[in-house]
């Protein structure tokens, strides 16, 4: 199977799926709690969260540590039941889908566990075949083509070979991304993807992000707490604060200095650039100074 | 990329299977009385051809009634431990589980032991006995290796340790107090081959052993996805809960039959299937059946040196691998502390 055949039977799933147009994810008044024990009192809660998406749209979660980020994205995996509220993938409820179809739907890149027994790249893309697989689950050519076809979209195709603990932070960052890719998902989920990377290694997974949305017609969520690639990369920005959704909108609505401050706990400069785009620039306490750009 | 193929899956298992039958001959000729290559292979083909009754009876007797029975009980305890290792590093995501480290040896020996002491009568009651206590020493040490709602790899070698060593206290504990006659106890609790098994109790351990390792098989796929962590393996679209469920019962079966055939032979399904790990990789799909053949070889070989180094004399083949294997647990230890 080419590539142009796969986006084929991608628009003609799309087509099949939305009729009219319905948005691809829609988050709808989603909230949880945790608690150590049943009956005891809740440790931390995700107060009702509404949001939508559609296709070809990057979604950015931000918000401080403990702010209820990856809990909201553990409920859009559908691995969460939502305490109230529903989560829907086209017009169905996420947590009524099989773990099978609901991994042909949705991928979810969470920060890495170590590999016990490290695999081949290739095997390890291949697992992202595995909700289609029969039986064994042994590799069929189109599944095969797709790893590939993944691993290139990342621009790792190289690496098939090698072994996942002989590459490094930035390579197994985009063969992660690439086993999700293999997934064929209508939504990719990525749970702080530029955690151990370099900003340049940051800027070019983002930039590919954004490429592969457009390319394979796919619903991307990111949650991070880096501002300013929010900013450049995210077309509509949710911002949690303490297990509350505080704002959802573009990064230019969200992006207000006195929110942001009172958020962040820090200082800030936010100034609208060239392409509309906000740039957030952070100021020592002491002078009143911009030292860094976010 | 050279994904898995049908072809290599069966090439390899087709050379291990060979490799296998050759340990077997060369078992069948070693042993206090030394026998030929071409006696061996002239009594085989005799039999082959069903011409059985022109055997010589010493030979009968040595060779078919003897050797080839235990021989034939090494295969499958060799299998049922290398693949309930092998399935117990996967579930647990830790290279150094084992039904021996975790415990899950004693227990099924406890059971055992109970059931021999309580329902000698009932053939039966010793492996269902066996099971339970694994079962229960399994979940036992799952629960004693969570930590916060998360699997804790050194609490739970720890609590494996523990509770092997609690329930060795119980089982000196009833033998001595059993009025039984359980001399032969101490050389069965090190593991060993040499207890000749009814032959309802071998069909019971054949549809047992082909049960369990045909249960682990049918999860090797989502074996290899659960080794990257549970929530990731449900997120590629593995029903964890499942695969878990059907992997402890099995692994809890195949060492209960194991040890209730043979007792506690340590370290086969520690190394077995490291070794076969280094030689063909670490996916399931193929470490199952390779370290099924490889662990049948490894205690075939080694309940055959067991035979001869001190003959007539016999070890049990349980001190022979422990004699190897405690050395290459200890440096498997350190290379994973590195």
């Amino acid at each position: 199977m080419s590539t142009s055949d796969a986006n084929a039977t991608l628009a003609a799933r799309d087509a099949a799926a939305s009729p009219i147009e319905l948005p691809r994810l829609a988050v709808e008044q989603a909230s949880y709690a945790y608690a150590h024990q049943r009956r005891s009192a809740p440790m931390f809660t995700l107060g009702a969260t509404s949001f939508q998406a559609r296709q070809r749209e990057v979604v950015a979660i931000l918000g401080p540590n403990a702010s209820g980020k990856s809990t909201l994205m553990q409920i859009i995996s559908g691995a969460l039941k939502p305490l109230s509220g529903r989560v829907l993938l086209d017009g169905v409820e996420i947590r009524t889908l099989g773990t099978r179809t609901r991994a042909q739907r949705i991928a979810f890149v969470e920060q890495q566990s170590p590999l016990v027994f490290p695999a081949s790249v290739g095997d390890y893309v291949l697992q992202g075949r595995h909700a289609y697989g029969r039986a064994l689950h042994l590799a069929t050519e189109e599944d095969i083509v797709l790893a590939m076809n993944a691993l290139a979209q990342v621009g790792a195709e190289h690496l098939a070979d090698r072994r996942m603990d002989q590459i490094s932070g930035g390579e197994k960052q985009r063969v992660i991304l690439a086993r999700a890719l293999a997934q064929q998902p209508l939504l990719l989920l990525l749970d702080e993807p530029t955690l151990h990377l370099d900003i340049g290694a940051q800027v070019d997974l983002l930039e590919r992000l954004r490429r592969l949305c457009e390319e394979n017609r796919q619903t991307v969520i990111v949650v991070t707490h880096e501002l300013g690639l929010a900013a450049e990369f995210a077309d509509q920005v949710v911002l949690l604060h303490k297990g509350k959704c505080l704002r959802v909108g573009t990064a230019a609505e969200v992006y207000q200095r006195e929110l942001l401050e009172q958020v962040f706990g820090a200082s800030m400069d936010v100034e609208i650039g060239p392409a509309g785009r906000p740039r957030v620039s952070l100021r020592s306490r002491s002078d009143g100074e911009a030292r860094r750009t976010m | 990329m050279r994904p898995l193929t049908l072809r290599r899956l069966l090439w390899t298992c087709g050379s291990l299977s060979a490799v296998l039958f050759v340990v077997i001959v060369l078992a069948l000729k070693l042993g206090a009385v030394p026998i030929s290559v071409t006696d061996l292979v002239m009594s085989l083909g005799r039999v082959a051809i069903g011409r059985s009754d022109r055997l010589p009876a010493d030979y009968r007797l040595i060779v078919f009634d003897l050797r080839l029975p235990r021989i034939f009980l090494g295969v499958m305890v060799g299998a049922a431990l290398s693949v309930a290792g092998a399935a117990f590093q996967a579930l647990l995501r830790n290279p150094l589980a084992d039904p021996y480290v975790l415990g899950v040896s004693s227990g099924s020996a406890t059971g055992a032991l109970i059931a021999l002491i309580v329902a000698p009568q009932f053939a039966l009651a010793t492996p269902l006995a066996a099971f339970l206590g694994a079962v229960i020493t399994i979940t036992g040490v799952y629960l004693l290796g969570l930590r916060d709602g998360n699997l804790d790899s050194t609490t739970l070698l720890l609590g494996g340790i523990i509770c092997a060593s609690f329930l060795s206290s119980i089982i000196m504990f009833l033998m001595t107090l059993s009025s039984r006659d359980l001399r032969g106890m101490p050389f069965w609790l090190m593991g060993d081959l040499s207890t000749p098994q009814p032959s309802e109790l071998q069909w019971i351990f054949l549809v047992g052993l082909i049960v369990g390792i045909g249960a682990i098989y049918t999860t090797a796929a989502d074996l290899n996805l659960l080794l990257t962590g549970e929530r990731e393996a449900a997120h590629l679209g593995v029903e964890v809960t499942r695969v878990k469920l059907v992997v402890y019962v099995a692994a809890s079966l195949l060492t209960a039959l194991a040890v209730s055939a043979s007792g506690a032979i340590g370290y086969i399904g520690l190394l077995v299937p490291h070794a076969m790990r280094f030689l063909f990789g670490s996916d399931y799909r193929i470490l199952i059946p390779t370290s099924a053949l490889g662990g049948a070889i490894a205690i075939v070989a080694a309940d055959a040196l067991a035979r001869t180094v001190a003959a007539p004399t016999e070890l049990p083949v349980g001190a022979v691998t422990a004699i190897a294997g405690a050395p290459i647990f200890i440096y498997l230890l350190r290379r994973r502390m590195r």
